[in-house]
């Protein structure tokens, strides 16, 4: 144990030569039997590669975290490491995608993934033929996912997630045939999740992204009741779809009251352990609103939360007592991450709000719009000015709670921002999610307004709950982004529509961004119910995190 | 009698434009370019060079002076009615110049000597009649007013040695401008634009319809995506509605914001602007708040709607005129050449 701590320490401390040391000791011990097994994997591979079924984002976490449940680790590691640091192990390492290469990025990942993937395939028949153990996979086919060993130092390839390969008609069609399997054995085959299309004429740098119009929602492509969909899980997806849901925190409290309604209704079917069979109850629900609406990070860290509590439950477990005590974990989560983090939050905020200061905020984030008001009741005395942008508007449900507060508004659109930013004392900011490199991803025109307060020298500060830290690395908002119903963009000004018919016009695209990255140079402070820290620090938050868990 | 006639009927004239201004201003009417208000200022101050009673160029100039600081004050945000009158006054300082016989340079100039041996204001008071005077002025407005109608298109042939192909070009709001140049570029060249929409007028639209129209392939954005795109983009074209004597720009809101992630991209900035737009003045912080226009405003809420934004010279690579293209360095210069110093303060 100690060797393997001092040696995860090492990682931050002492650099390379610790990782070079560290992997060939580990590799060493299973040379030979690896170095067969993958000849024949290859083999086998090869012959069974057209009919092979490969998993989506969600069964693979599920892996990760049944992996570390069965214990089926390699020689060198001990059996006391805990499970969940295979999790983020996969983070941190390299991902030798080049994911800021857009359209031409598509084909390359295809061809790296091939070899590696017959690599891990030999590793994990390696261990499992050595403990003995049928890995616990249950129905699915022997995931392409990353073997993640319990020191975080191996290179890592993390397969990239389905929606931002919209332009890989391979990968559309894998979605499509997982859609289709995605059901219970005993419903027929006519009841699958439907595959949402694509609407509109969709801009070349975004070939790779989903466009959905908000007129077609997927409900109207199931049938009538829903015999594979809970529905709840529907109400959800079309409440996302609609935009009626919206902002990360509101859809991952709506997402978790949703899994709450299904666990109470769920009933374990004979023969089968809940702890297993719950989770693959959920998976055709995870799907579905990913195609309603692509999950959120803090919705997927969410998910990844309830599937671990799911599969720790002890299969002796009564029923009953097991959909309690998930429910109640639901609930501590919310409470936790949510509400609680908020309250501290506000805490910290509340110190770096002082008399007379005139802050602008953007759009509407329920954090910022609690911290505003908690400072309210404070009585500190300050006024706000709310941005706001075409075609959201969200500024408005902004404007509306903080005015029935009682604060001092002014608003503006965020083209006036240049405008009435030397009256300005700080910028606060919500967020969507905080990649591992430090760059905020939030809604498209956060980066605007850092960056134009950065050229008037005003100090930006982003408040985001710590469940909202994500994993991935992202430098520009054209690889993974969403694009929204481009009709949106369709306004009457002067009793005139330009736009009404630019379908008709084939060289005319309208592009609806929800989200775009801030570089952590513009970011002065991030604060998050843990402190006050820069924006720098979101690796190390998350690896204490997971070290905690 | 011929002269009264014609007095009522140039006063009615001077009313009828000013009216014209001032709806213009207040957002009833329709918006003018500002091309097509210089036109009509030159050729109303031809009108009242042809049709007024003077007698010397002083009276001359104190006559449009007049009407200068009254069409000035119905829309002061329209600088190109500004700018024409200095025009038009320092051709009639020039020819008075002329006809007096005296040579063009050493009273263009303030050179280091003159300023030296004359030792005090000038006394030239352009009291002096002259009878070729009138002709002469009225002519020289007439080549003013053939190099206005060229300047879109002057401006346009230009395109060619700015835009390459495949390239992505970023523009704001309306300017005929821009879209002249942009489509005489097309015919040629096959390159992408992206307009942003400006909000909330939303004339990117019309923009964006027009030149797709015309074949090329364009995209339409929110003011909000203009720092996410931006790391795609190779130029920024926008037209403006002044250029200020130090270089800087007065134009459509969100330009500045344009202006600060071009300058983070290191994305060349390219204004395309005629010279009647050039004005003498500097930026003064009454710019910003003198036009507001769709208020909407709810019981408790200021809301501000700000029409225009001030852009400094830094952040602005290159100025395509009708003359060719010029560093914001140069525009003091260029300014020099177009109006006498005098008449900066009308």
């Amino acid at each position: 144990t100690d060797v393997i701590i001092e040696s995860s320490v090492g990682y931050f401390t002492e650099g390379p030569e610790r990782k070079d040391d560290i992997v060939k000791a580990k590799q060493e011990g299973k040379e030979l039997t690896k170095e067969e097994k993958q000849r024949l994997r290859k083999e086998k591979k090869q012959q069974k590669k057209s009919k092979e079924k490969k998993d989506d984002k969600p069964s693979r976490d599920s892996e990760k975290e049944k992996k570390p449940a069965s214990a089926a680790s390699p020689a060198p590691q001990t059996p006391t490491q805990p499970p969940a640091q295979k999790a983020p192990s996969a983070a941190p390492a390299p991902v030798p995608v080049p994911a800021s290469e857009t359209p031409s990025a598509a084909d390359k990942p295809a061809k790296s993934k091939a070899e590696l993937k017959a690599e891990r395939r030999a590793r994990q028949e390696a261990e499992r033929a050595s403990k003995g153990k049928k890995g616990d996979v249950g129905p699915q086919a022997a995931p392409g996912k990353p073997k993640a060993p319990p020191s975080e130092l191996q290179p890592v390839v993390k397969r990239l997630p389905e929606h931002v390969q919209v332009d890989n008609p391979e990968v559309l069609k894998k979605l499509a045939k997982k859609l289709e399997r995605q059901q219970t054995p005993e419903y027929n085959a006519a009841t699958k999740i439907p595959l949402r299309s694509d609407y509109g004429y969709k801009v070349s740098l975004f070939s790779h992204l989903h466009q959905y119009s908000r007129k077609a929602p997927l409900t109207q492509q199931l049938g009538i009741p829903s015999t594979v969909i809970h529905p709840a899980i529907v109400r959800l997806g079309l409440q996302y779809s609609q935009g009626i849901v919206a902002g990360s925190n509101a859809r991952s409290v709506a997402l978790l009251h949703a899994f709450k309604q299904v666990i109470r209704d769920y009933t374990t079917p004979p023969n089968e352990e809940l702890s297993r069979d719950l989770v693959n109850r959920l998976k055709p629900y995870i799907s579905f609103l990913n195609q309603c609406r692509p999950l959120s990070a803090s919705m997927g860290n969410a998910i990844k939360y309830i599937k671990k509590e799911i599969s720790n439950i002890p299969s002796q477990c009564k029923e009953e007592e097991a959909k309690r005590k998930l429910l109640n974990c639901i609930d501590c989560y919310i409470n936790e991450k949510i509400v609680l983090a908020a309250k501290a939050i506000a805490k910290y905020s509340i110190e770096k709000i002082s008399d007379g200061d005139v802050i602008l905020v953007y759009g509407c984030s329920s954090l910022v719009n609690h911290i505003l008001c908690e400072a309210f009741e404070k009585n500190r005395k300050f006024r706000v000015i709310v941005v706001d942008s075409r075609p959201r508007l969200e500024g408005r449900e902004a404007l509306r709670r903080l005015v029935q507060k009682g604060i001092n508004c002014t608003y503006v659109l965020i083209s006036a921002v240049s405008y009435i930013l030397p009256e300005v004392s700080k910028v606060f900011l919500g967020a969507h999610a905080l990649l591992a490199n430090g760059y905020v991803m939030s809604r498209v025109g956060t980066s605007q307004i850092a960056l134009v307060a950065k050229a008037f020298n005003v100090p930006v500060l982003v408040c985001c709950e710590t469940y909202k830290f994500c994993e991935r690395v992202q430098t520009d908002s054209f690889v993974s982004n969403e694009l929204d119903d481009p009709d949106d963009l369709i306004v009457t000004r002067t009793g005139t529509t330009q736009l009404e018919h630019w379908q008709e016009v084939p060289s005319l695209g309208l592009l609806n961004l929800v989200y775009d990255v801030t570089p952590p140079d513009f970011v002065d402070l991030v604060i998050t119910d843990l402190g006050m820290i820069p924006c720098t620090s979101v690796p190390v938050v998350l690896r204490v995190k997971n070290v905690d868990q | 009698m011929p002269g009264p006639d014609k007095e009522t009927d140039l006063t009615e004239r001077i009313e009828a434009f000013l009216f014209d201004l001032n709806r213009g201003g207040s957002g009833a009417g329709p918006l003018r370019g500002s091309a097509e208000t210089a036109r009509e200022t030159t050729a109303l101050l031809r009108r009242i060079t042809a049709q007024a009673r003077w007698s010397s160029a002083g009276d001359l100039m104190e006559i449009i002076r007049n009407e200068g600081r009254r069409m000035t004050a119905a829309q002061p945000s329209e600088t190109t009615v500004g700018n024409m009158i200095r025009r038009v006054l320092k051709i009639i300082r020039e020819e008075y110049a002329r006809s007096r016989g005296s040579s063009e340079e050493a009273d263009q100039q303030e050179s280091l000597h003159k300023l030296l041996t004359s030792g005090g204001v000038s006394d030239e008071n352009f009291r002096q009649p002259f009878a070729a005077l009138k002709p002469n002025v009225i002519e020289a407005i007439n080549e003013l007013l053939t190099e206005l109608e060229g300047t879109t298109d002057n401006i346009a042939m230009q395109a060619l040695e700015h835009i390459h192909s495949n390239e992505v070009i970023m523009t704001i709001g309306r300017s005929r401008t821009v879209e002249a140049f942009l489509k005489d570029a097309a015919r040629k060249r096959k390159f992408h634009v992206i307009v942003a929409e400006c909000a909330p007028f939303c004339q990117g639209h019309e923009m964006a319809t027009s030149l797709s129209k015309a074949g090329i392939e364009t995209t339409v954005i929110t003011d909000a995506a203009i720092f996410a795109v931006m790391s795609r983009v190779n130029k920024v074209i926008i037209g403006t509605q002044t250029v200020l004597a130090n270089g800087g720009l007065r134009a459509v809101n969100g330009t500045h914001t344009l202006a600060l992630a071009a300058k983070h991209h290191s994305t060349p900035l390219i204004v395309c602007a005629p010279m009647f737009k050039l004005s003498p003045q500097v930026r003064r912080l009454s710019f910003l708040s003198d036009f507001y226009r769709y208020c909407e405003i709810l019981s408790k809420v200021n809301v501000h709607c700000p029409v225009f934004d001030y852009v400094p010279p830094e952040l602005i690579t290159l100025f395509i005129s009708n003359i060719g293209g010029h560093a914001p360095s140069y525009i003091y210069r260029l300014m020099s050449e177009l109006y006498h110093p005098e008449d900066h303060e009308l």
